[in-house]
C-alpha cells in the first residue's frame, strides 16, 4: 500500500459482471489500471488486470520441505544418535513409525510459513488497520476500481468518461 | 453474476443482494446482545463454573476422585476426549474436504462449523490435560529431554503422535477460520461506528481492503489449506485410533480402527453441526441462507457415515469370529450380551438404526425429526467410545480382577465442564463474529435483486434476460 500517491479516479461497480468486463475494455482503451477492490473473489480478475501469478505456492513447499526436514532430525538424532532406544524390538531408528509425525509438521510448518508469507506479501498486519482505502463500501457491496491518473497519459476527463462507458455508476476524485 | 439451471434451488432464498448479506450477517454482531442471548449465556457460564470447581477439585485431591479401578483405568476421560475430537472433524470436513470438491453449499455454514472445530478441540485438550492428573507436567509430553536429562519422548508412541497430531490440527483449523474472518471483519470494521469497534475489528482485520491480487492470493492459499486439512483431518482421528489399535488388548487391536473411527467422527460431527445450526438459523432468522436443502444435505452425509460406523460394527464382530481368537471373541460377545449390554445396544440402535431413517425424504427435511436425531446421534457416539474403552478393559485376562466401571459425581462433573465451556465459547463467537462467511456467500449467490428467479413450484425460473442469452464464460453452478 505504501505506492499510494497522488490523485486518483475511482470508479463504482455494482456488479461483479461488469466490472469483470469494464477491466479488458478500459485497458484496451489505453487506460492504466492500479486494482481493482471487490468485496469478494472474481474469477478471472487478476488475468483481466495483467496481475501476474502468484508464487505463494513455491514458499508453501519449501516451508514444507523444511518442516520435513525438522521432523526428521528431531527424530533420527533423539531416539537414534543422542540416546538410542529400543522399543517393541524395533531398530532405534525405525522410519515407519516416523511418518506420522514427520507428516505433522510438515503440514505444520507449511501452513504457517504460508500464511506468514501471505500476510507480508498482501502488507497484511494489526498495526495497518488505519490505512486509507479508496471507498469502504468495497467491503460491502461495490466493485471499486482504482486509477492513478498521474500514471496515465490520457486526461482526467477521457479516464472518467471511458469509466462511465464501461458502467461505472459513480466516478470519484481520492487524493492521497 | 452467476446462472443456477432452472432445475435447482438456488443455494441462498429469498432474493438477496450484496448489501443484505453484509447487513443480514452484521445486524447480530453490532447490534446490543438479546435477552435469550444473554439468558443462554448465563445458563452456560454457571454450567462452566459449576464444572470448573468439579475440574479444579480433580486436580487438586487428584484422579482417585474419578471411578477408576486397577481395571478400568482410563473411562470418561478418554471417552469425552475422543468424542469431542471426533465432533470436531466437521467442521474441516466442511470447510477444507466440500472446498475441494467444490461444493458450494458449503458456504453457509463453515465458518460456524470450523468455530465448533475450534472449540470442540478445545474441549478434548481439556480432557488430555485433565487425564494426566498433574497437568502441570503436561510439558513432559513434548520433545523434551526427559526430566531434562538425556533420555527423549518416545517417538514409537501413537500418544506421543497424538500430542503432534491434536496440537497441529488445532493450529492449523485456527489459522484456516482466521483467514477465512479477515475479508469479514474488514466489512465490520468498515461498517462500525463506535471507535472501539472500529480499532478492535480494525485490528484483527489487518488492514484488508479486497483488492484483486490479495483475493487471488487468499483464494490460492484456502485451496492450499485445504489440501493440507484434508490429511490433516484424517490423520488427526486416525492416530487418535492408533492409541487403541497398537495396543494388545482384545477389543482395541483391529486394524479396522483408522477408518472406522474417521467416519464415525464425521457422522458425530455432522450430527453436532445440526444441533448447532438448526438452533443458529432460528434466533439469527438465517433461513434464507441455511435452507431446507442444506439440513437436507447433511442429513444425508449422516446416513452415508452412519452406515459406515454400521457396516465397522458388524465387520469387527464377523472378525472377532472368524479370527478364531479365544480372548477377541469373548470381548465382543461381553460387549453385546455382557454387563455392559446396554451400552453396546443404545450405541447399535442410535447409530446404525436411527440414521436410516433418514431415507426418507420427508424426515430428513423436517426440521424438527432432524434435531432429535442428531441429539440421538452424538449419544449414540458417546456410547460407541465408552463401548470400546470400559467393555474391553473391564474385564481382562485373570476373572478375579474384573470389575465394573461407574462414574463418580466429578466424572460427570468435569464431563459437564468441557460442555459449559464448549458453550460459552460458542456463544461469544455467535455475538461478536460473523456466524456466515459473508464474502463467500456473495460470491454465490445472483447480484441484482431486480432479475432474481421467482420460485415456482419449488423450481427456479431463469431469469428472462439469461434465458435468451445465457452467459456461458462465468462458471456456472
Amino acid at each position: 500500500m505504501a505506492e499510494l500517491s497522488g490523485k486518483y479516479l475511482v470508479g463504482v461497480y455494482d456488479d461483479d459482471d461488469t466490472v469483470l468486463h469494464a477491466v479488458p475494455r478500459l485497458r484496451k482503451a489505453g487506460v492504466k489500471i492500479q486494482e481493482v477492490y471487490s468485496p469478494f473473489p472474481i474469477h478471472g480478475m487478476d488475468d483481466a488486470l495483467g496481475h501476474p501469478r502468484t508464487r505463494i505456492g513455491i514458499a508453501a513447499f519449501m516451508f514444507g520441505v523444511t518442516g520435513c526436514c525438522v521432523a526428521l532430525t528431531l527424530m533420527i538424532w533423539t531416539m537414534g544418535i543422542d540416546w538410542p532406544m529400543i522399543v517393541g524390538g524395533k531398530d532405534s531408528i525405525s522410519l515407519p513409525n516416523y511418518i506420522p509425525i514427520t507428516f505433522e509438521l510438515t503440514v505444520l510448518f507449511t501452513a504457517f510459513g504460508m500464511v506468514t508469507t501471505f500476510f507480508i506479501s498482501n502488507g497484511l498486519s494489526p498495526a495497518a488497520h488505519n490505512h486509507e482505502r479508496f471507498d469502504v463500501r468495497a467491503t460491502d457491496n461495490k466493485f471499486i476500481m482504482a486509477i492513478n491518473v498521474g500514471r496515465n497519459s490520457m486526461s482526467e476527463d477521457e479516464i472518467s468518461r471511458a469509466l462511465r462507458d464501461s458502467g461505472a455508476e459513480e466516478v470519484n476524485i481520492k487524493q492521497f | 453474476m452467476h446462472v443456477t439451471s432452472p432445475v435447482r434451488e438456488p443455494l441462498i432464498q429469498g432474493g438477496k443482494t450484496y448489501a443484505d448479506v453484509t447487513e443480514d450477517i452484521c445486524r447480530h454482531v453490532e447490534g446490543k446482545p438479546t435477552k435469550e442471548w444473554k439468558i443462554a449465556f448465563g445458563i452456560s457460564l454457571v454450567v462452566l463454573a459449576y464444572g470448573s470447581c468439579c475440574l479444579a477439585w480433580t486436580w487438586w485431591e487428584g484422579l482417585g476422585v474419578w471411578g477408576l479401578n486397577k481395571t478400568v483405568g482410563w473411562a470418561w476421560d478418554i471417552t469425552n476426549f475422543v468424542w469431542w475430537v471426533g465432533i470436531g472433524h466437521a467442521g474441516t470436513l466442511i470447510s477444507a474436504i466440500l472446498l475441494l470438491f467444490r461444493q458450494k453449499w458449503r458456504t453457509s455454514i463453515n465458518r460456524a462449523a470450523e468455530a465448533m472445530t475450534i472449540f470442540a478441540v478445545i474441549c478434548a485438550a481439556s480432557f488430555i490435560l485433565m487425564h494426566m492428573g498433574r497437568p502441570w507436567m503436561a510439558y513432559w509430553a513434548l520433545p523434551l529431554p526427559n526430566a531434562f536429562g538425556s533420555l527423549w519422548v518416545n517417538f514409537n508412541s501413537p500418544l506421543v503422535w497424538d500430542v503432534f497430531a491434536i496440537s497441529t490440527y488445532f493450529s492449523v483449523s485456527l489459522v484456516f477460520w482466521y483467514i477465512g474472518l479477515i475479508p469479514d471483519l474488514a466489512t465490520i470494521r468498515d461498517r462500525a461506528t463506535s471507535k472501539v469497534s472500529r480499532f478492535m475489528y480494525g485490528t484483527f482485520a489487518m488492514g484488508w481492503d479486497g483488492s484483486a491480487k490479495t483475493w487471488s492470493r487468499y483464494e490460492y492459499i484456502s485451496l492450499i489449506l485445504a489440501g493440507l486439512s484434508t490429511p490433516l483431518v484424517l490423520s488427526v482421528h486416525t492416530i487418535v485410533s492408533m492409541d487403541f489399535a497398537t495396543s494388545v488388548i482384545p477389543g482395541w487391536h483391529t486394524t479396522i480402527f483408522p477408518p472406522y473411527f474417521v467416519a464415525g467422527a464425521i457422522f458425530s460431527g455432522f450430527a453436532m453441526v445440526q444441533n448447532l445450526m438448526l438452533i443458529t438459523r432460528v434466533v439469527y432468522k438465517l433461513e434464507d441462507y441455511i435452507t431446507l436443502e442444506h439440513i437436507e444435505t447433511m442429513n444425508k452425509v449422516i446416513t452415508l457415515t452412519g452406515s459406515v460406523v454400521g457396516v465397522a460394527y458388524i465387520t469387527e464382530f464377523f472378525i472377532a469370529w472368524y479370527s478364531g481368537v479365544e480372548y477377541e471373541s469373548y470381548a465382543f460377545i461381553n460387549r453385546a450380551t455382557g454387563p455392559y449390554w446396554w451400552a453396546y445396544w443404545a450405541m447399535m440402535t442410535c447409530n446404525v438404526i436411527s440414521p436410516q431413517l433418514f431415507w426418507s425424504r420427508k424426515l430428513r427435511r423436517s426440521i424438527t425429526f432432524t434435531f432429535f436425531i442428531s441429539v440421538i446421534v452424538n449419544i449414540g457416539m458417546w456410547f460407541e467410545r465408552f463401548v470400546i474403552i470400559v467393555t474391553s478393559l473391564h474385564r481382562d485376562y485373570i476373572p478375579s480382577s474384573w470389575a465394573m466401571f461407574s462414574p463418580t459425581r466429578y466424572d460427570i462433573g468435569d464431563y459437564i465442564f468441557s460442555f459449559g465451556l464448549f458453550f460459552t465459547l460458542f456463544l461469544l463467537f455467535s455475538k461478536y463474529l460473523p456466524v456466515v462467511n459473508m464474502a463467500e456467500v456473495k460470491a454465490v449467490i445472483r447480484s441484482t435483486s431486480a432479475n432474481l428467479p421467482k420460485k415456482i413450484a419449488g423450481v427456479a425460473k431463469v431469469r428472462q434476460r439469461e434465458a435468451a442469452a445465457p452467459l456461458f464464460n462465468k462458471d456456472i453452478e
